[in-house]
């Protein structure tokens, strides 16, 4: 991808909002620990993992644009793309360990998160490979761009 | 191949030659009955594309899938199939079906999504054995494994399909363009000359509202002094030129000991160094290779935020242009600028340039080792006929020293480009047409690759490819580049009322029908 720092923020708001929501919606339902649990209490988490997820990831966006501008090509390879998932995954997961992410509980279990987690960044990438490109044919001409 | 007649328009011929008469020559403006006078059966169709190549087969592709019917458009080339021109240049520069290209998985050219790209496809084609290799490379590209590029075949055979999917051949009128006029009233005629005897008359003329020019390369072009040496001693054989046929020359180096000179380090130049180093390895070829630099690129170049990784003389980049220049940040700075500080930043990006493969890196080692692939800097002086049928270059290097290369063949891998005063077409629309040149001067478009200059009242004229480089998109001469260009158009026949934007649901529809193959 070669995304300009509009393309970048437009881009992680749908594919964390829209991809990542749905798949959040989807996946509440199996993940582990949640045995008992209602789903409402459940989706509360979930979701509030996934607003975290995008505060950060809007954040970390800029500091990717930053290190982007060292490449020649001024692209971001989907390797990045994908391999990101560690420390964004970590920092949000210490944020969370540390009381710091609004609502969600610090108890929160680590493989419910990391499931949760790695799962939705999977799924969201793997959108970005194509089914993206089939539902807005220009947002590879515009760097990410949707509007 | 079609009719040139669309359905229900029966052209009306009065009288005349069917030739182009000096009247319609010398008049920039034609009117239907100017036309008519000279005899010239007119055909009504709403679209013409005129060329018939990849750029051509881009729009058409993305207008079909606006779901413009086939009645509509109709297709100008010399050749019966879109690739023909590009195969053929490719075979002459060493590039068979097997060999990898230079665009990424996702410029496919029978998919106007991108998706699934090249790489995907190989896999999938290739299973079990070869599943994971490019699927692998594809994914850790550039970081751990080159830029995944396809082979030529690939390309080829997909554009085979889609040709067929979406009608190519029931739009194609073969045959030569001669001249692109405005016609009083609004809109084009296109001035064709249909193969001999197939029409009553030499030329037919079709009356359009758009008209799209993608013509391809205006001609190729020879370094100077190869090109005097070649008409003075009349020697085509032993200096030849990349993109023209020059196969006889690794024949006979696999025959004979021999030392070649290899002029130009970009793209063209790295796949002949590529092909002679392996003729010595596969074909025990004793070649000795002097490739000349004119510019020598010894290491990285540019401050931090700008710097292009080059060594051993060459300037290295995945792509013609730095890879944000086909969507990204790149695209988005060249948008902004005008003039000459538009090509001057072009150039920047691109220039001569060639990609980083560890194959490549690796035979040239070896040779630079071996003693066999030898380096000389500096600006050639003259090319003039040596002992024993030898040709001798004399290079002069900045330092004032001269050198002396004696030679079996000389090989210009520099892929010039001529301008746009060689072809005939496009110099009639820069003298009749209302047409400009940009400062590189090629052809001037507007963002939307409108040729500025050429409205006719509705009509409107695009190009693309190669004659419009200079303009506000870099990689205007690549496949991706062509699709985009591609869009542009379509989109702006959609804000003109001629097709149907594509947006969401028609995409969406339209990448399903694709994928099953569904003609349109
Ligand atoms: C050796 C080589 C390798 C390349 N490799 C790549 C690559 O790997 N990736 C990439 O993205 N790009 C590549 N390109 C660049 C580019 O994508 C191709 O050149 C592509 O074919 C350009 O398409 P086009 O439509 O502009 O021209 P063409 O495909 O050449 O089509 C133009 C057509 O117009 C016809 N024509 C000209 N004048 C007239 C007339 N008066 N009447 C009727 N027809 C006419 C010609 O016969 C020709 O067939 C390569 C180019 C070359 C030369």
């Amino acid at each position: 991808m070669t995304p300009t720092l509009a393309g970048r923020i437009q881009t992680r708001i749908f594919v964390t909002l829209i991809i990542g929501g749905l798949w959040t919606a989807l996946i509440s339902f199996v993940l582990p620990n949640t045995d008992g649990a209602a789903i409402g209490d459940v989706y509360k988490i979930t979701f509030r993992v996934v607003a975290a997820m995008l505060v950060l990831g809007l954040l970390w966006e800029l500091l990717y644009h930053g290190l982007m501008q060292y490449r020649w090509e001024k692209d971001w390879p989907s390797f990045f793309g994908f391999w990101t998932a560690i420390n964004e995954g970590l920092l949000l997961w210490i944020l969370i360990k540390a009381d710091a992410v609004p609502d969600v509980p610090k108890e929160l279990p680590g493989s419910t998160f990391l499931v949760h987690f790695v799962t939705v960044w999977i799924v969201a990438w793997l959108w970005l490979q194509g089914p993206m490109k089939i539902v807005t044919p220009r947002w590879r001409y515009r760097g990410g761009r949707l509007v | 191949m079609a009719s040139l007649n669309p359905p229900g328009a029966p052209p009306a011929v009065s009288g005349g030659s069917g030739e182009l008469t000096d009247h319609l020559l010398n008049t920039s403006i034609w009117s239907d009955g100017d036309v008519a006078a000279a005899g010239i059966p007119i055909y009504d169709v709403p679209f013409i594309t005129v060329g018939g190549g990849m750029g051509s087969f881009a729009l058409v592709d993305t207008l079909k899938i606006a779901g413009v019917p086939s009645s509509q458009i109709r297709v100008l080339g010399q050749n019966t199939i879109p690739y023909q021109t590009y195969k053929y240049l490719c075979a002459n520069s060493q590039i068979d079906e097997n060999t990898r290209i230079r665009s990424d998985s996702s410029s496919v050219m029978d998919n106007i999504w991108g998706w699934p790209g090249y790489a995907v496809r190989e896999a999938f084609g290739k299973r079990p054995e070869g599943f994971f290799k490019p699927l692998w490379s594809v994914f850790s590209e550039p970081i751990v494994a080159d830029y995944w590029t396809p082979q030529a075949g690939q390309v080829f055979h997909s554009i085979d399909r889609e040709m067929v999917r979406i009608g190519w051949n029931e739009m194609l009128v073969p045959g030569l363009v001669r001249v692109i006029r405005r016609r009083y009233g609004g809109g084009y005629f296109v001035l064709h000359t249909p193969p001999p005897g197939t029409t009553p008359t030499r030329r037919v003329a079709f009356r359009c509202n758009y008209v799209h020019v993608g013509v391809g390369y205006p001609g190729l072009r020879f370094l100077a002094d190869l090109q005097e040496y070649r008409q003075k001693y009349n020697d085509y054989r032993h200096v030849v030129n990349a993109y023209e046929p020059h196969d006889h020359v690794y024949e006979e180096l696999t025959r004979h000991a021999s030392v070649v000179v290899v002029r130009g380090s970009g793209i063209v130049g790295s796949r002949i160094v590529e092909r002679l180093l392996g003729d010595r390895e596969k074909h025990g070829a004793q070649t000795v290779i002097w490739h000349l630099f004119r510019n020598y690129v010894s290491g990285p170049t540019g401050p931090p935020r700008f710097r292009r990784y080059g060594e051993h003389g060459f300037a290295y980049q995945g792509f013609n242009f730095s890879r944000a220049g086909w969507g990204g940040t790149i695209k988005h700075q060249i948008e902004k600028l005008e003039g000459p500080e538009r090509i001057a930043f072009i150039r920047s990006i691109g220039g001569t340039n060639t990609p980083w493969r560890k194959e490549w890196q690796e035979g040239l080692r070896k040779g630079r080792a071996g003693g066999y692939y030898r380096t000389h800097v500096g600006e050639v002086e003259e090319v003039y006929p040596g002992e024993n049928g030898l040709i001798v270059t004399r290079i002069r290097s900045t330092d004032g020293a001269v050198l002396e290369i004696p030679a079996n063949y000389i090989i210009d891998a520099t892929g010039l480009e001529g301008t746009t005063d060689d072809h005939r077409v496009l110099a009639d629309l820069l003298k009749h047409g209302g047409a400009g040149k940009n400062p590189n001067g090629r052809l001037d478009v507007e963002k939307n690759f409108e040729l500025r200059g050429t409205r006719s009242e509705t009509g409107r004229m695009f190009a693309s490819g190669s004659i419009t480089l200079g303009g506000y998109y870099a990689p205007v001469d690549s496949f991706l580049g062509l699709q985009y260009v591609a869009l542009q158009v379509a989109d702006e026949l959609a804000n003109l009322g001629f097709c149907k934007k594509i947006g969401p649901g028609k995409s969406v529809a339209g990448w399903w029908n694709w994928a099953r193959n569904k003609r349109i």
